[in-house]
C-alpha cells in the first residue's frame, strides 16, 4: 500500500508542532545507535514491491516492505541482494538502508550504498524528493541516494529505494583451514589478493571459513587450490555469522563492538575475543574494555569503531568524528531536516 | 578579471607560490580556456599551478577573502565543461600533483595524489597482480580526481562499477580551508556516507586532494565474444536475456548498422557489414568460469536470433574485435564534418523502443545518427552527424534535447557518465522539480556558503536553463585527438 501521502501528512504536522519524530519500520535495529525521543512514525504499512524486471537487475521497493518478502520475491527469480544484509529481526527494507549494515559478502561484491540507484525521501520540509532514479549510471546531479545508507533515518524518511541485485550464484561452497591467530591476516591477504571465486571470508581462532561462489567447475576448482575441509553446514555458518546468532555472539555479557579497519592492519592490543570477517576488514570485539579505549585504537589504525551491542548505556556508540567533518554533517542534517525532526541524538547526540 | 584585482592577486599569492607557476599573460591562460567540450571557451582571469597543499590552501585563503571564484582542473578531459573557466575566477591545475604516495599490495590500495592518470594507478599495481577497475575512455590522460569529481565511468561498470564503488578514501580541502579526510582504512568511515556524496560532485563541493582508490586482482582470464544480430531489437532482446540467464558480463557493448559500416570502412575489424546490430562482451576471472560462461552467452545469442556468434581464438583476435569498437568515434568521423556525442542511460528493456524512437526523431529533423553504446549498462551515446557550416548546430541541440527526453520519458537519466557541467544545465531542468533542485542548492551552501567553489555549474539555479550540448567534433578534430573515445 502507498502511503506516502499519510506520511507527508504527519511530517507536516510534526513540522508545525515542532515535534520530533522517531522513525519506525520493523523495530530490528533499535538495539543499534543511540537512542532517539520522538513520536514514532511507523512505516510499517507502506509496503510493496512497485516495480520488478529481473533483465533490468533492478527492483524499485517501498521502505516499510519486509526484507524477507524482498529477498523471497528476488530469489524466485535467481537473484538476491548483492551485499547480503542483516536482519536482525523483522527488519524493513528503509531500516536495512538507513542502518547500512552489509554482510560477509560485502568485500567481493560491494556494500548496501554501492547498489543504492536512487531514492524517493520525504524531507524535513514536508516535500516528496526524488534522486538517483532506476539506471545503472547516473551522474545528474548530487548522488543524495547513497548517502542515505548508514544515515539512520536523521536525514529524512525514505518512502522508496530502488536497488540494482546480483544473480544468485549457481553454487556455493564452504571450506574450513585450521590457522593460527598470528597468520591469519596475511593468510587472508593472500587469499584476497588473487583471482579466485571467494564470496566470504572469515577467521575465529582457529579456524579460517572460505566460501566460493560460483560455476560448479571453478568452485570445485578453488576449493581444491586452497585446500582444508568441506564445511557441510557452510550456509549455516555465514547465516549464524551474519545474524549475530553464533556463540561469539550470544555467549558473554561483555559489549560487542565493530572495527572497520585496513583488512590486514595488526590487531589492537585491547584484552577480549576477536572475530574476522571481511577478510579482516570488518572485526568484531567482545571486550569490557572503555570506549574511550577502543575509539582510540580505531583511530590509530585509521578506521573507526562502532559500539555494536551492549547492555550499558549507550553514550558515544560511534566514533566521534573530528570538528570539521562533524561541522560539514551539522551543516548537510539543517539542509535536509532543518526543523531537526528525524531522530534526534540517533548517530551523534548533536545531531 | 579586472587588471587591478589580477595584479593584487599575484601580488598576494608570489609571497608563497613560486613565480612560475603563476599564467597570468593571455598567451599562458589561453591552453585552459576549455576542457574536453571544446564548444564552451572561456579565458580564466588567471591560472594557478600550486605544488603542494600548504600552497592549495594560501590560494584558497586569498581567493576566500576577496570572494574570487576557483575552478578546479584535474587533465581537462571532462566532456561537459565541468572545468569551464570564468572570465572573473581563478583556474587552478592539479594536474602536477602526480605523485602516487603509496600502493599497499597487502591491503590492495593506492593512495595517489589527484593528479595521477587513472592508466598510471593500473600501470603502478600491474607488477602486484592487482589493477585499478574503472577505465573511462580517456584513461591513459584523465586524472583521477577528475574521476571522482565526474564519478567515471567506462566500459566495465556492469560487473565492476563506477568510479565511486573503487575508492575508498578521499581528502579534501573545503573553502573554509578545513582539511577531511572521508571513508577510511577499512571499506567505510563514520557518519555521513560523505565519500559518496564527493563522487560526481562535479567540484562544486570540496577540492580532492588525495585519493585512496581499491585494487583488484588481475583476472585469470578474460575472453570475447561478438555476435551478430539482423535487427537493433533483436540485439537489444539478447542483452536482457544474457543477464536475465545470470550472466555478468565484464562488459558489453553494442553498436548499430552506421556504426558497423563506418567501422569496417575505417578499419576492417571483421565486422559482418550485413548485420543490423552487434553486441561484442567480455568475460573475465577464473579460467574454468570464464570458459563456461562464453559458452553459454554464446547459446542463449543464438536462441535470440544471433546470425553469427564469434569467440576471439586468441589475444590478437581479441584485440582486433576490441579495436573496431574503439575506434567507433573516429570512424564515424569521418563520415561527417561534425559529429555530436550524446550521453545518456536508459532502463536495457527500453533500448530497442529508445534507438527506433531516435532514429524517428532524427528522421524528422533531416539528421543521422549513429549508435554505438554501454548496453550492459543501458548507457547510450548517440552520435548525431551534421555539418555546422551549413548551419546545422541548431537543429543538433533541438535534436539532442528530444533525445534525453526520451531518455527521461523511459525512466532514464539526462547524463549517465559524461556529468552535467555547463551544457547540460537545462536538461537538468527537465529531470528534477524544484524541491530537488533547492536541496542540490543547499548541499552546495553546506560546503561552500560562500558559493565560491565551481559555481554555475552542474546545478541550475531554479530560474535559469542553459543550453543543450555534447561533445562537439569539427572536421573530425577530437578536442584530444591522441584519446580514444568509446
Amino acid at each position: 500500500m502507498d502511503l506516502s501521502e499519510t506520511l507527508r501528512r504527519k511530517v507536516e504536522a510534526a513540522i508545525a508542532e515542532k515535534r520530533p519524530l522517531k522513525i519506525l519500520g520493523g523495530g530490528s535495529k533499535a538495539f543499534y545507535g543511540r537512542e532517539t525521543r520522538g513520536a514514532p512514525l511507523e512505516t510499517g504499512s507502506h509496503r510493496g514491491i512497485v516495480d520488478y524486471v529481473p533483465s533490468e537487475l533492478v527492483v524499485t521497493v517501498r521502505s516499510g516492505t519486509p526484507l524477507v518478502e524482498l529477498e523471497q520475491a528476488l530469489a524466485a527469480e535467481g537473484q538476491m541482494l548483492g551485499f547480503e544484509p542483516p536482519h536482525f529481526g523483522p527488519a524493513t527494507v528503509g531500516g536495512m538502508i538507513a542502518a547500512g549494515l552489509s554482510g560477509p559478502r560485502r568485500p567481493f561484491t560491494g556494500a548496501v550504498r554501492d547498489f543504492i540507484l536512487g531514492v524517493k525521501l520525504l524531507s524535513g520540509r514536508g516535500e516528496i524528493l526524488t534522486f538517483g532514479g532506476q539506471v545503472m549510471k547516473n551522474v545528474a546531479g548530487f548522488d543524495l541516494s547513497r548517502m542515505m545508507a548508514g544515515s539512520l533515518g536523521t536525514l529524512g524518511v525514505m518512502l522508496e529505494v530502488s536497488l540494482k541485485v546480483l544473480p544468485r550464484p549457481e553454487m556455493e561452497v564452504t571450506v574450513r583451514q585450521e590457522i593460527s591467530p598470528e597468520r591469519s591476516l596475511e593468510t587472508m591477504a593472500r587469499i584476497m589478493g588473487k583471482s579466485l571465486p571467494v564470496s566470504a571470508l572469515a577467521y575465529e581462532e582457529p579456524f579460517l571459513t572460505i566460501r566460493l561462489s560460483g560455476l560448479e567447475a571453478a568452485v570445485a576448482g578453488a576449493a581444491a587450490r586452497l585446500g582444508g575441509d568441506l564445511l557441510s553446514e557452510g550456509e549455516r555458518y555465514w547465516l549464524e555469522l551474519r545474524e549475530q546468532r553464533a556463540p561469539f555472539f550470544t555467549e558473554g555479557e561483555s559489549d560487542l563492538w565493530r572495527l572497520a579497519v585496513a583488512p590486514a592492519a595488526p590487531l589492537a592490543d585491547i584484552p577480549g575475543r576477536w572475530l574476522l570477517d571481511w577478510g579482516g576488514a570488518q572485526r568484531w570485539l567482545r571486550t569490557s574494555a572503555t570506549a574511550g579505549e577502543v575509539f582510540a585504537a580505531a583511530r590509530v589504525a585509521g578506521g573507526h569503531a562502532t559500539l555494536f551491542r551492549t547492555s550499558g548505556e549507550r553514550g558515544q556508540v560511534f566514533q566521534p568524528l573530528p570538528p570539521e567533518l562533524a561541522r560539514l554533517h551539522h551543516a548537510l542534517k539543517r539542509a535536509f531536516d532543518p526543523h531537526r525532526l528525524f531522530n534526534p541524538g540517533r548517530m551523534y547526540e548533536d545531531l | 578579471m579586472k587588471p587591478e584585482l589580477r595584479a593584487e592577486l599575484i601580488r598576494s599569492l608570489t609571497r608563497f607560490i613560486p613565480a612560475d607557476a603563476i599564467l597570468s599573460t593571455e598567451e599562458e591562460r589561453k591552453p585552459y580556456e576549455c576542457d574536453g567540450l571544446t564548444a564552451y571557451r572561456q579565458l580564466p582571469g588567471l591560472v594557478v599551478l600550486p605544488e603542494d597543499l600548504a600552497q592549495l590552501k594560501g590560494l584558497v585563503e586569498v581567493c576566500r577573502e576577496r570572494e574570487v571564484p576557483l575552478v578546479m582542473r584535474g587533465a581537462g578531459t571532462g566532456l561537459s565543461g565541468g572545468a569551464l573557466p570564468l572570465a572573473d575566477g581563478v583556474l587552478v591545475s592539479l594536474a602536477r600533483w602526480n605523485r602516487i604516495l603509496e600502493l599497499d599490495a597487502v591491503n590492495r590500495i593506492a593512495r595517489v595524489q589527484p593528479g595521477v592518470r587513472n592508466l598510471a594507478i593500473t600501470e603502478a599495481a600491474r607488477p602486484f597482480g592487482l589493477y585499478y577497475a574503472p577505465d573511462p575512455s580517456s584513461q591513459i590522460a584523465c586524472s583521477i580526481g577528475g574521476n571522482v569529481c565526474e564519478n567515471a565511468g567506462g566500459i566495465h561498470c556492469l560487473k565492476y562499477g563506477l568510479t565511486v564503488n573503487n575508492v575508498q578514501g578521499i581528502r579534501i580541502l573545503t573553502l573554509s580551508g578545513d582539511e577531511v579526510e572521508l571513508g577510511g582504512s577499512g571499506y567505510d568511515g563514520p557518519g555521513y556516507d560523505l565519500l559518496a556524496l564527493l563522487h560526481g560532485s562535479e567540484g562544486l563541493l570540496g577540492i580532492v586532494t588525495e585519493v585512496t582508490v581499491r585494487l583488484l586482482p588481475l583476472p585469470e582470464e578474460t575472453r570475447t565474444l561478438m555476435a551478430a544480430f539482423p535487427s537493433v531489437g533483436g540485439a537489444a532482446a539478447a542483452v536482457a536475456a544474457v543477464i536475465r540467464e545470470g550472466l555478468v558480463p565484464a562488459a558489453m557493448e553494442m553498436m548499430d548498422r552506421p556504426a558497423i559500416e563506418a567501422v569496417e570502412d575505417y578499419l576492417h575489424a571483421g565486422y559482418p557489414r550485413s548485420a543490423g546490430a552487434l553486441i561484442i562482451c567480455d568475460f573475465d576471472g577464473p579460467a574454468v568460469q570464464v570458459g563456461e560462461e562464453l559458452a553459454k552467452a554464446g547459446r542463449v545469442m543464438k536462441q535470440e536470433g544471433a546470425e553469427e556468434v564469434k569467440v576471439a581464438a586468441d589475444a590478437s583476435e581479441r584485440l582486433r574485435l576490441w579495436a573496431g569498437r574503439k575506434s567507433a568515434f573516429p570512424a564515424i568521423g569521418r563520415l561527417t564534418p561534425d559529429y555530436y556525442c550524446m550521453d545518456g542511460t536508459i532502463p536495457r528493456h527500453r533500448i530497442a523502443e529508445v534507438l527506433a524512437g531516435i532514429a524517428d526523431l532524427a528522421g524528422c529533423y533531416g539528421l543521422r545518427v549513429a549508435n554505438v553504446f554501454h548496453a550492459g549498462d543501458g548507457n547510450i551515446h548517440p552520435l548525431i552527424m551534421y555539418d555546422s557550416s551549413a548551419g546545422e548546430l541548431e537543429r543538433v541541440e533541438a535534436l539532442g534535447r528530444e533525445i534525453l527526453e526520451l531518455c527521461i520519458g523511459v525512466g532514464g537519466t539526462i547524463t549517465g557518465e559524461h556529468g552535467v557541467g555547463v551544457e547540460k544545465l537545462d536538461s537538468m531542468c527537465q529531470q528534477f522539480g524544484r524541491g530537488e533542485l533547492k536541496l542540490f542548492h543547499d548541499v552546495k551552501h553546506a560546503f561552500d556558503p560562500g558559493g565560491l567553489l565551481n559555481p554555475g555549474k552542474a546545478v541550475p539555479t531554479l530560474s535559469r536553463c542553459a543550453e543543450l550540448g555534447g561533445m562537439h567534433v569539427h572536421e573530425g578534430r577530437l578536442p584530444h585527438p591522441e584519446l580514444e573515445r568509446f
